[in-house]
Order: C-alpha cells, then structure tokens, then sequence
C-alpha cells in the first residue's frame, strides 16, 4: 500500500469487482486468486469468456493458470526483473502511451530509460527463468490492450523488495495508461474482509483514519479537537517494530485485537519469545488462539454475525454487517468492550448508537462523509464519497491522481535476502489453499473443511521427491536457519523444480517457524515471507 | 437497434438480441420456468416457458427465442397452461412426494408449481427412478431422486465455476446427474450447483434438520473470510447460522466459495470464548467484566506512568469492523496517548 500511495498519492484497488469482467486483458501476478478470492476470480474467468486474455506470472501453477493465455513461471522473488525486461520492450518497441506520460505523470525521464535499459528479454529471462518470447508477448499484450487490469496480492508485496515490486507495476500501468479509466487500472486484491477498511481508519503508525499524516501540524490539531485530547507527535511502531520493542523492553504492554500474530507473524520463535517479554498483554477474540494463550487477560468479543458496524471491501466499497445471532456467554461487541475500557482509562468514549461512531469516522476523514447507514441499507458504496448526494466512486483517479502526477520510480533489481546454498538448496514460499483461511482458528473448526484438507502439507516437484526417492504422503522434515517442522510431502508440478510450497494454517506444523522475520522491506516493514531457503529431509 | 413487438396485447420497445423471456421478465410478465438462470446460458431444457407466436404453428421455448420485430406473444392460454401443467405432471410422476420431510419444502420450485397448477392426482403413475447409496463427501447431500435434469448444476459448475466436476450421464429414463464413474463428489464445492438446484436434490450438508423454511429469519451480512466482500444472507434459527446463501442481484452475483457458504460453523462452535479470562499463577480464570476490564485499566495506567505512553502499544485487526478498527485506534491515541498502533496486513 506504501508502494502505491507514493506513486499515486492513494494506495487502494483503483477499479471495482464488476469492472473485471470487461477488461480486454488481465494481468494477474503474484496472485492465487481462484484459491484466495474465488469470486474475484470468476469475474476473470467472466471477462475471459468474454474475449480477453488472461496472463499469469506466478512460481506456482495456480488454478487460474488453466483459463489463461500465457503463464510466466518467475522465479520467487524475480518480480522486478520480469517486469523491468517487459517495460524494457514496450519502451523499445514505442508501445507507451505518450499523450498520458506527458499529461499525467512524471519521472518518464533519461534516469528511468536508462534503468531499463539492462532489462532486455534476455536478461529477463535469465534472472527469472521466464522464456523471452512470453516476456516479449506479454509485453505486446499488456501495451496492446485497450482496457487491460492488473491484478496482484501477497506474491508481490510479501518481499524484501515488495515496495519495489509494487512501483513496478505502477510503472507498467503508467507507461501505457491504463489507469483512470473504467476497467483499466492496479488493483491490489485486499486477503482479508477488512483489511482495507482498518488501513482506511487510520490503524497505522504514522495516519490518522484517511491516511492523514500525523505529522502535519494542522491535521494533529483537527484531530485533538475532534477527539478533545492532546495527542502525540511522535509516530509510532509497526506491527514488526512492536516485537523487536517488546524483546528489549523498550514496549512494556500491548492490547491484541482480533489477531493472531503468533501463527501468520514470520519465525514463530521470535513472536512468541517478544510476547512473553511483555510485562502485560491484553487479546480480545473469539477464540483461545495461539496468541491468546500467551496473554495476560483475555477479553471475549462477538463474531461478525453477531454486530453491526460496516466492512469495507478490496475495491473500498462500505457495506453493512448486521447482527443476526448473539454472542455466546459473557461476550460482547468489541465496541463495547473498547468503549468500558476507554471510559475506565478516564478517556470518556459516549456513544447512543454504533451510528454515532460511523457518522465520527465521516467526520475524521470526508472521503466517507455522504455515507450513512440508511445509504447504505440500500447497497454499498465505495470511498471517495464526500457528500450526501454523491454516488460513491467505482473507479479511482479519472480527473488526475490525488499527489497530482503520477510517479514513475526508477528500480533496480534486487535479489531476495536468502538464496539457496548447499546448506538449503530449496526456495519455501508460503500462501493459503482454498479450504483454509488464514492461521485457520475460524475455518479449522468447521469439520467438513477439515475434511477436505486434515492436515499440513508440503508441496514439492514430483522431480524433486523422485532424486530424493520421496514418496507422495511421505513424512519429511523441512528446516531452515529459524527452525524445523515435520509434515506429509504433497507431489505436485505446480512449483518448480527447486521450489516448495506450504501453507501457513497448520498450527501443528506452522510455515512461520520456518520463515524469517528478519528480511524486511526497508519502506513499508513487510516481512519476506514469499522466500525463504529451506532444506528437506526423509523423516 | 430497437424492436416492437407485443406480449399480451401490450406493445413493447426492446433491444435486439433479447430472448423472450428476458423481455418478460423485464415487462412483468410472469413466465414459470426450472431450467432458466439469467446468469446462465439459455438452455431450453425444461419446457415450462413455451409460449404461443401468432403465425408460428406451434409453441416456442421462450428463453431461446429472440425477440423480433412485429412479434405477437401469447404467455398464457388454456392450451399453454395445459401444456405446462402436463410437464409439471410428468416431473412430478418420478419425484418423491415427501414434501413434508424434505429440507427444500418452502423454497422449492417444483413444489410451487405443484400448488400452481393444483395437481393431487398424477395421471402418469409409473416407475420411479430408485437409487440407493450417497455422496460421501462432506458438503452437499446429492439426492438424485429429486433431479428433475433441469441441467443448471452442471452448466453452472461448467459455465461459472470452471470446473465441470458433474454432467448428465446415461440416457433416457436412466439419465442422471453425476461426478465422473459416479464416484464421490471431489471438487471445489463452492455450492453453486445447490444455490441454482430448483429442488431437493441438492443440499447444503451442514444445514440439514438445523430448521425448516418457514421459521428461518434472513440477515443480509457480508462474508467474514477474504476481502472480495461477498454479500451473503445469514439464515437463522434459534439463535444460531444454520445456512448462509447469496441474492443473485449481490455483487456477487449470488457466487460464493467453500468458505463463505459452508464455512460459518466455527461461530457456533464450543470452542468460543464466553467469559473473561485473567491469568493468575500461569493458569486462567474466570472473571467479571467489572474485574477485567479494571484490571486492564489499572495495567495500563501503572505502565504508562512509569515507562510512558509510548510502552504501550495496540495490533489492530483486519477482521474487525470500521466502527471498531477506528475506536480502537482513537483509544490508543487519545486515552493511552500513543501512535504505537498497527494492524497485521497493512501492506
């Protein structure tokens, strides 16, 4: 989100979900999206019906890769360069779109050429693995379309180079402009119901909710009278931050909400060592997750069925979640409990109705200030909507960019922190399968889902388990510099040769012991979750 | 370009290309129809929506047949409704009659053209198909009995989904719909097929006996799991989900996966936390609201004072609402006094 925040001067989805099926050409990378946002992908598979071409760039074989024109099987972590060498010919080739470079954007200058300039088919393909001949088709075909969307998730943003990635592709859609228009745009596929809604509120270090810099004098004040209270200038740590804090005492106590860093937080060892530091951890949930259990006190919250309050969706659409069922027990809403606790605080926290916050929230930012409950009872609408009689904005940047022109970023390739040596010859990536959501704590209590998908799994080249002499269900041991865990090998050419895949809902063989917290990205902290060097053995 | 034509002595201006019963639809004209879903292609499988054109000699389909310019169209008439009642009749002739013990009574199509067309006695009496043995796999109960080959399972799965995991096998009377070598059904199962099924035949497992039609309340919601932010309907019956489903005018057109359909179990489970707990000598106990929350508060208060507001810190959550992702973030900021707040997926 940095990375597009940056470039455009706002970091969302810029097209709608039902513009899909109208884009004459899809560009789907680094994203499993027929397995982590199926019905996302039946639009694809709608626009495919219609006539488009879908390209995929993916290490693995996803699902969607059967519906697509052309799969370019990257190398984990090669992002950069596979992108780089297809802007390199579209560039050479004249593909650009000139009237939009000069109009709308800047930095299409002498420094960005010359980036690309080492990036030729053949560099592209040696770097990534990618054959030059679809690196230059997809190339054709990106610049060729009239209404192409690009289309990524964790596979590009989980990298010690995930801002860089992300600048990538601003740059491709830029280079060609296909951005501001209907069915033409990046759109980033948000992995969980809200997370674009607590980016939106502002649950970030340096934002207050509509991503208000905190440093800016005037907008700390606007926010001081809002919320009458003085609040601090000095920005705050990030999820990453907080543990390494925690580790050296630096943070003393931290309140948990609804999460579960201790299974989808990188080298488990590590989360769980830095909770235990804490002098007092507070985790409100809906189960006794694997955080929970480390905690001091526990507070009980209700599920979403059982509140109302709002979600806003991947393509910033604000829909309404209702109560259909009451909490078990003691629980109660988290509002409530925030609320009491507030109040204890000696911070006062009133409100009548859940309204009364949602109608705050339109004041704090005016992107969301037409909306009202009543408004959207009658269906969702999608951010900016200022005013009461606005309709809400399907598409992001059709007058201009927020930060006035859009940025080229010039970007130099990078390797991924850990590379395979003789020690650990295998690259691990990470993800989720379709049966499972997330560290699994809601979808591993559903016994039809454990059904279909018991246990955790390996997934690993059948040429790779046959020079190993490893059978399909076999048990192995796969290790890395944090840690090792045991679990049932899966044969199955959707990786590479090289290349394993485990998904990270298994408590009992958590993927993160095995990642490395330590790889980040320098600008947004994301931890490298997409590579890590493992090495493997027979149980 | 634009045709006229008339439907029931009204005159109508539509676009070319429409079908018949697309035409009706959006006119009000109420044509009964098992095989049609306007999410679908035309099949023309069911027959139900045969409809009568002056100067053509017999009745047509009218979800396959476009509309054209100076077209008359009949929807009903004693011998349409004759016809129709007569295909409902042979439906019925192979179907199970037990309604009062089947999950779909109330939201069943069949059995509403059954009340339509007043059919207690069946002229067409006969051999019934009999098949024994179920689908073991773990989401959708197949009763093929009840399939009446309207088709639109399997051109969903086909058409939407991608995955063709079932088709018409056999023919003529031993006709059926199944996976591949009739084995169990092993596919992605979103249940589509069941959210389009027109009958009983097919059945979300988990929703079995939770509940019968007429004393579900419906709760428009949207799906807890990935950010595509499906609508769904929550179905509920004392106090608990027992069947989530989707309204096909939803941004999602009514599509969901496994997880948004079948997946809502872990809210009732017993595994959920009822109580506050607080940790006294490495084990926890129950508390009082009262109790917890001043403990928190005291906690809190204690470290902020002595190590600063900056010692503490606050993880926010992704699967939590606006509402509360923003109260959450203003607690840290006004009553801690601290920017330490983040939430797990902000990139």
């Amino acid at each position: 989100m940095v990375g597009l925040a940056t470039v455009f001067g706002s970091g969302a989805m810029t097209n709608s979900i039902p513009e899909i099926e109208n884009n004459d050409l899809l560009f789907v990378i680094g994203s499993n999206t027929k397995e982590n946002h199926p019905i996302v992908a039946l639009r694809m598979m709608k626009a495919a019906r219609k006539g488009a071409k879908i390209i995929v760039a993916d290490p693995r074989r996803v699902p969607l890769v059967r519906f697509a024109h052309i799969w370019m099987q990257q190398r984990p972590g090669t992002d950069v360069a596979l992108l780089n060498s297809m802007m390199h010919v579209i560039v050479k080739e004249g593909l650009m779109d000139k009237d939009f470079i000069v109009f709308r954007t800047e930095g299409f200058d002498q420094e960005f050429l010359k980036g690309l300039d080492e990036f030729t088919p053949e560099v592209g393909q040696k770097i990534t693995g990618v054959p030059k001949e679809k690196i230059i088709e997809s190339a054709r075909l990106y610049a060729g379309a009239s209404s192409p969307g690009i289309y990524y998730t964790m596979g590009i943003t989980q990298h010690s180079h995930g801002t860089d990635n992300v600048f990538c592709i601003a740059n491709l859609g830029l280079m060609t402009g296909s951005l501001g228009k209907e069915s033409s745009g990046v759109n980033p596929l948000r992995g969980q119901n809200n997370v674009q809604g607590s980016s939106d509120m502002g649950c970030s270090p340096n934002m207050y909710p509509g991503y208000q810099k905190l440093t800016i004098s005037t907008i700390k004040e606007k926010f001081e009278t809002l919320w009458g209270a003085k609040l601090s200038d000095r920005e705050g740590m990030t999820a990453t931050d907080m543990l390494s804090a925690a580790e050296a005492k630096e943070l003393r106590a931290m309140y948990i909400m609804g999460e579960n860093p201790v299974l989808s937080d990188p080298d488990m060892a590590h989360t769980v060592k830095a909770l235990g530091a804490l002098d007092f951890l507070v985790v409100q949930d809906i189960f006794m997750t694997e955080t929970a259990e480390l905690a001091d006190v526990v507070l009980p919250a209700a599920s979403f069925a059982e509140k109302e309050g709002t979600f806003t969706n991947t393509e910033r659409r604000v829909q309404r979640v209702r109560k259909a069922v009451s909490p078990p027990g003691e629980a109660r809403e988290d509002l409530w409990i925030i609320a009491e606790l507030s109040n204890r605080m000696g911070y006062e926290m009133k409100y009548p109705r859940i309204e009364a916050v949602f109608q705050e929230m339109g004041m704090a930012w005016p992107a969301m200030g037409g909306m009202t409950y009543s408004r959207l009872n009658r269906g969702g609408l999608q951010w900016p909507c200022p005013t009461q009689d606005h309709p809400g904005t399907p598409y992001l940047f059709k007058g201009g960019f927020p930060r006035g022109k859009g940025r080229f970023t010039v970007v130099k390739y990078r390797p991924s922190i850990e590379e395979t040596d003789e020690q650990y010859p295998f690259i691990l990536t990470t993800g989720r399968e379709l049966f499972h959501y997330h560290t699994g704590s809601m979808t591993r209590r559903v016994d039809a889902l454990n059904k279909v998908s018991p246990e955790p799994f390996v997934e690993i080249n059948p040429e790779d388990a046959r020079d190993m002499a490893v059978e399909d269900g076999a048990m192995l041991r796969v290790t890395s510099r944090r840690g090792a865990i045991e679990l049932k090998a899966r044969l199955s050419k959707r990786p590479d040769r090289g290349v394993v895949f485990i998904p990270f809902h298994f408590k009992e063989a958590a993927a993160n012991v095995l990642t490395n917290s330590k790889a980040l990205d320098p600008f947004c902290k994301i931890p490298e979750l997409k590579v890590s060097t493992v090495r493997i053995e027979k149980v | 370009m634009m045709v006229t034509l008339t439907i029931d002595g009204r005159s109508i201006k539509v676009r070319d290309g429409s079908t018949i019963l697309q035409v009706s639809r959006e006119h009000d004209f109420y044509i009964p129809t098992l095989c049609d879903d306007p999410r679908l292609e035309p099949y023309g499988g069911c027959r139900l929506c045969l409809v009568q054109i002056k100067g053509m000699p017999r009745p047509v389909t009218a979800c396959t047949t476009p509309v054209t310019e100076g077209m008359n169209v009949e929807t009903t008439n004693e011998e349409i409704e004759g016809l129709r009642r007569t295909i409902v009749e042979l439906l019925l002739s192979d179907h199970p009659t037990d309604c009062m013990i089947c999950e779909k009574a109330g939201d069943c199509t069949l059995q509403e053209l059954a009340y339509f067309y007043n059919l207690r006695e069946n002229r067409f009496e006969g051999e019934r198909r009999q098949y024994s043995g179920s689908d073991g796999n773990p989401f959708i109960e197949r009763n093929m009995e009840k399939c009446i080959l309207c088709g639109k399972c399997v051109r969903v799965c086909n058409e939407v989904q991608g995955v063709s995991a079932i088709e018409i096998a056999y023919r003529g009377f031993s006709a059926k719909v199944c996976p591949p070598f009739e084995k169990d059904l092993d596919c992605e199962f979103c249940g589509q097929c069941v959210s389009v099924c027109p009958t009983g035949a097919l059945m979300g497992k988990i929703s079995m006996g939770k509940g019968r039609q007429k004393d579900i309340e419906k709760v428009e919601s949207i799906c807890p799991y990935c950010g595509c932010g499906c609508n769904i309907t929550l179905h509920v019956a004392r106090n608990e989900v027992i069947r989530v489903s989707s309204r096909p005018e939803s941004l999602n057109e009514g599509w969901l996966c496994v997880k948004g359909r079948f997946g809502f179990r872990f809210n009732s489970s017993p595994d959920r936390l009822k109580h506050p707990l607080i940790k006294r000598n490495g084990r926890f106990e129950e508390a009082s609201w009262d109790e917890a929350l001043d403990y928190v508060a005291e906690r809190f208060g204690e470290i902020k004072e002595k190590h600063g507001a900056d010692a503490i810190a606050g993880l926010s959550s992704a699967r939590c609402t606006n509402e509360e992702n923003y109260l959450f973030q203003k607690f840290l900021r006004a009553a801690v006094g601290t920017n330490n707040i983040d939430h797990c997926a902000r990139y």
